[in-house]
């Protein structure tokens, strides 16, 4: 060691040995970053936070939660009447699976928006869909715990599934249950892996973190870095601009909590499940909706769910759909346009989700369906052959300057190349 | 950048920046308590925590073992040979010296905690067959701890006399531990 | 500004998700919407109008419905003292044992049973009841949508059926009942209880104080919940305040250069 990088010798003396602290000063203190990020970039970290804290009162709500079919009901109404602060955290882990929806559905529109799937970060793009899925896989098997009419029945009906696969269907349907119906083995399994696939995530989040550091953030404008004039020093800039944005979310997600804790929940699941009667009208939680509403569109069983999952592997392969060099929107007026139709899309699917599969919904949702692989596979491969895009700035840094005098520099900055 | 400052802009953006992360560090902790009171005993727990014992049927020289939080309480009808004993005993030279009449209400009735004051364990003596030890009290299997007919430690590694609960008579023969 | 126009985006997108949710599972029967004291912001229980209506529990519903969740010492909350809690848990003959004989046997209540359910289980309560299931009444009031309102409008809505609809054996008319068939007969009577506290118990009176009764014992920590948020969330918006003006601060000679 040529000279001490830190001022506490006991710090020094470890990190010689284990360089943890260069390590963490590398990417979180002095990390550039671009310095345009708008508030959008701020998802990223509150999903991570949100991501910590629903792990936080997840384990201390197994701690006081019985995975059996005579008691779980019971338990998580012990946990909201008689465990010490128990209807506090049981309430900020249900709507915190709602919120953590949100802000990762946020980012993710960030993503295609500015088009953050494009090279060099087509990695960091498949991770996150990654983390999306088991995300999902693990929001619904979390919602089978408490064992009320929503959960059992959204549990046989989202098991049954895999029941279209041809051939071995049944058979994987019989697997997953360890039984003939939803039942014992079904619900405890699913706590196993409800409890183990978070830290699955984390594992997964701390491969997208490796992959974003790589190359740093996208940005607004969606141009590369130049160099530092572009950037800005991670700490203290962006953690304050991280914790701003962490406090009003908290305050948001606050009001929901203590105001409205069963507003995003469904009143059924206040009843035991009961393997005799299906309820009325059954939906899954809103962050599923949209998918729902694919899985219905399609009058075949099999198709349907091909439908409703290629709705995600479509996103998957998005760095390679969409060829166009350029990746903010801001500088792709018919993309820009799309995208909003895309956003409207999404939001209609998630509402048809919500109602009943006969008459003016179904055809709505085949349109909405439809759309939603036209934008992916059709218009997204076509647009940068019939698209005319804005200059683009020569950096960061750089005061937006006019169209005519941008392309000319633009210009000279290929020839350079 | 803060060379062109003031010493006092200095002082206000000190405060303001200290003051949010204290703020920050204020909402942190108090997000903290909940999750440790989760693991102090719910309400219901609490509820339960007193049991009713009749001693009717409990004759001289029987003993009976009761549930009361999870541990077993014994509860001794004593002879009078073992009262004698028990309140003849001179405090000097005991462990931990208390007179039987500090540790009963009635006399016929001796109530304690059966947890051995060591580690924790079960004592021996409760039933008729039982190993007593060598004072005829109770006799702690896992290290020989002795206790005497007042649940008093005389031998052995236990740091303290058999704990007696917290209990009052409803009745001449019910009681009420906890 | 800038974050203000963000935060806008931001809430009225998910509003607009949310609320297509709402409406979407919204039944078709509208019910008489009642200003409960527990509903507001600062949203408290009737403790009055609860022990009242507990009276109307203990002697109209309890026939058929249990509350299984809900313990005799729970009911401190409603403002009854250790003596009462344990009178009235005295007044119920509780399963317990076995005892040493091997033998279950009855006791009086103590505060820290559950309420006695009216069936030994949930087969001899369909049996006893023509075969329909009255539900647990620990939770009904969040185990239905708008639940408060849907119950006090559910125990009014009893009425002659109009000409073209039959009621059959066993079932009768309520306006307020989805399908307008209910098994269970109409409970509330004018002066069916009478009220400890002296208050007339009018038919509306009884269904109001049972349905405050009940929506404390579906969130009985409603309370509590109600007045920590409030200070949860002051908290949270001088931090929020703190923390943009901290991080105006910061960026200041950023913002200043460009």
């Amino acid at each position: 060691m040529s000279k001490p990088k830190f001022k506490n010798p006991v710090v020094n003396w470890i990190d010689y040995r284990l360089p943890i602290f260069t390590f963490m000063n590398h990417e979180l203190n002095e990390y550039p970053t671009p310095k345009n990020l708008n508030y959008f970039w701020n998802f990223g970290s509150l999903a991570g936070i949100t991501l910590v804290t629903m792990i936080i009162t997840g384990i201390v709500l197994s701690m006081n939660y019985t995975a059996h079919v005579d008691y779980a009901f019971d338990s998580v109404e012990r946990i909201m009447r008689d465990v010490n602060h128990g209807w506090l955290l049981r309430y900020i882990h249900m709507n915190g699976a709602s919120f953590f929806f949100i802000v990762v559905y946020i980012h993710i529109f960030r993503g295609l928006y500015y088009g953050s799937y494009k090279a060099p970060r087509e990695i960091l793009w498949i991770l996150g869909v990654l983390i999306l899925l088991l995300m999902m896989a693990t929001a619904f098997m979390g919602y089978v715990l408490p064992w009320g009419q929503m959960s059992f029945w959204g549990a046989t009906v989202i098991t049954n599934l895999f029941s279209a696969i041809p051939l071995v269907g049944e058979s994987i349907v019989t697997w997953l249950w360890g039984g003939f119906s939803v039942d014992n083995p079904t619900l405890n399994r699913f706590f196993s892996l409800h409890f183990v696939l978070p830290f699955v995530i984390v594992g997964v989040v701390i491969l997208h973190l490796v992959a974003l550091h790589r190359f740093g953030s996208n940005n607004p404008i969606g141009i590369d870095v130049k160099g530092k004039q572009d950037t800005v020093p991670f700490h203290p800039y962006y953690t304050i601009k991280d914790l701003f944005g962490l406090s009003v979310f908290t305050t948001i997600f606050a009001a929901a909590v203590f105001f409205f804790p069963n507003f995003m929940g469904h009143p059924d699941n206040y009843i035991p499940a009961d393997p005799m009667v299906t309820p009325a009208h059954i939906v899954p939680e809103w962050y599923f909706l949209p998918f729902y509403a694919i899985l219905r569109a399609i009058p075949d069983k099999l198709g349907g769910v091909l439908f409703m999952f290629g709705a995600i592997m479509v996103l998957f392969v998005l760095p390679w759909l969409d060829k166009s060099s350029v990746r903010s929107s801001q500088f792709r007026p018919l993309y820009k346009l799309f995208f909003w139709i895309l956003v409207i899309d999404c939001i209609a699917l998630g509402y048809l989700g919500a109602k009943p599969a006969e008459g003016i919904y179904v055809i709505l949702s085949r349109i909405a369906t439809a759309y939603y692989f036209f934008h992916f596979l059709i218009i997204l491969p076509l647009l940068p052959r019939i698209e005319s895009t804005r200059p683009l700035p020569v950096s960061i840094s750089t005061p937006i300057i006019t169209a005519s005098s941008n392309a000319s520099t633009v210009m000279a900055m290929r020839e350079k190349k | 950048m803060t060379k062109k400052n003031t010493p006092e802009d200095q002082n206000k953006r000190d405060f303001l920046q200290v003051s949010t992360y204290a703020l920050g560090a204020v909402g942190a902790a108090s997000f903290v308590w909940p999750l440790i009171d989760q693991m102090n005993p719910a309400a219901d727990t609490l509820a339960l925590a007193s049991t009713e014992v009749d001693l009717e049927a409990l004759e001289e020289g029987q003993s009976i073992t009761v549930k009361w939080r999870g541990k077993p309480v014994f509860i001794r009808h004593r002879t009078k040979e073992e009262i004698s004993s028990a309140k003849d005993q001179l405090l000097d030279g005991l462990r931990d010296p208390q007179t039987d009449d500090e540790r009963v209400q009635n006399d016929k009735y001796i109530v304690l905690v059966g947890v051995c004051t060591h580690l924790g364990c079960v004592p021996l003596g409760q039933k008729s067959g039982d190993v007593k030890g060598e004072y005829g009290g109770w006799f702690c299997p896992c290290h020989g701890s002795h206790y005497d007919h007042s649940g008093r430690i005389r031998k052995g590694p236990a740091p303290t006399n058999l704990e007696v609960p917290k209990y009052s008579f409803l009745s001449d023969t019910l009681i009420k531990i906890g | 500004m800038k974050f203000l126009k963000f935060l806008v985006i931001i809430i009225f997108s998910i509003n607009f998700f949310l609320f297509g949710r709402v409406f979407a599972a919204g039944s078709k029967i509208e019910y008489p919407e009642k200003n409960w004291s527990f509903s507001t912001i600062f949203g408290s229980f009737d403790k009055a109008s609860a022990q009242r209506g507990f009276q109307v529990y203990k002697e109209v519903c309890a026939g058929c419905h249990g509350m299984r969740l809900v313990s005799y010492r729970n009911l401190a909350a409603l403002g009854y003292n250790q003596d009462e809690l344990k009178a009235i848990a005295a007044q119920f003959e509780i399963n317990d044992g076995p005892n040493d004989e091997g033998e279950m046997f009855t006791r009086p209540g103590r505060p820290s049973d559950k309420f006695l359910s009216p069936y030994p289980n949930d087969q001899a309560a369909r049996a006893a009841n023509g075969g329909a299931y009255p539900p647990d009444l620990s939770l009904i009031i969040k185990a239905r949508p708008n639940g408060a309102n849907y119950l006090h409008a559910l125990l009014r809505g009893y009425e002659e059926a109009p000409n073209n609809i039959k009621v059959p054996e066993g079932m009768y008319y309520n306006k307020y009942y989805s399908g307008n068939l209910i098994a269970m007969p109409q409970p509330l009577y004018e002066d069916g209880v009478e009220y400890l506290d002296g208050t007339k118990a009018s038919k509306d009176q009884m269904a109001t104080d049972v349905t405050t009764f009940l929506a404390w014992a579906s969130e009985p920590e409603l309370e509590e919940r109600k007045q920590l948020g409030v200070t949860v969330i002051l908290f949270l918006i001088v931090f929020s305040i703190l923390s943009y003006f901290s991080m105006r601060q910061i960026w200041a000679p950023i913002k200043n250069k460009n």
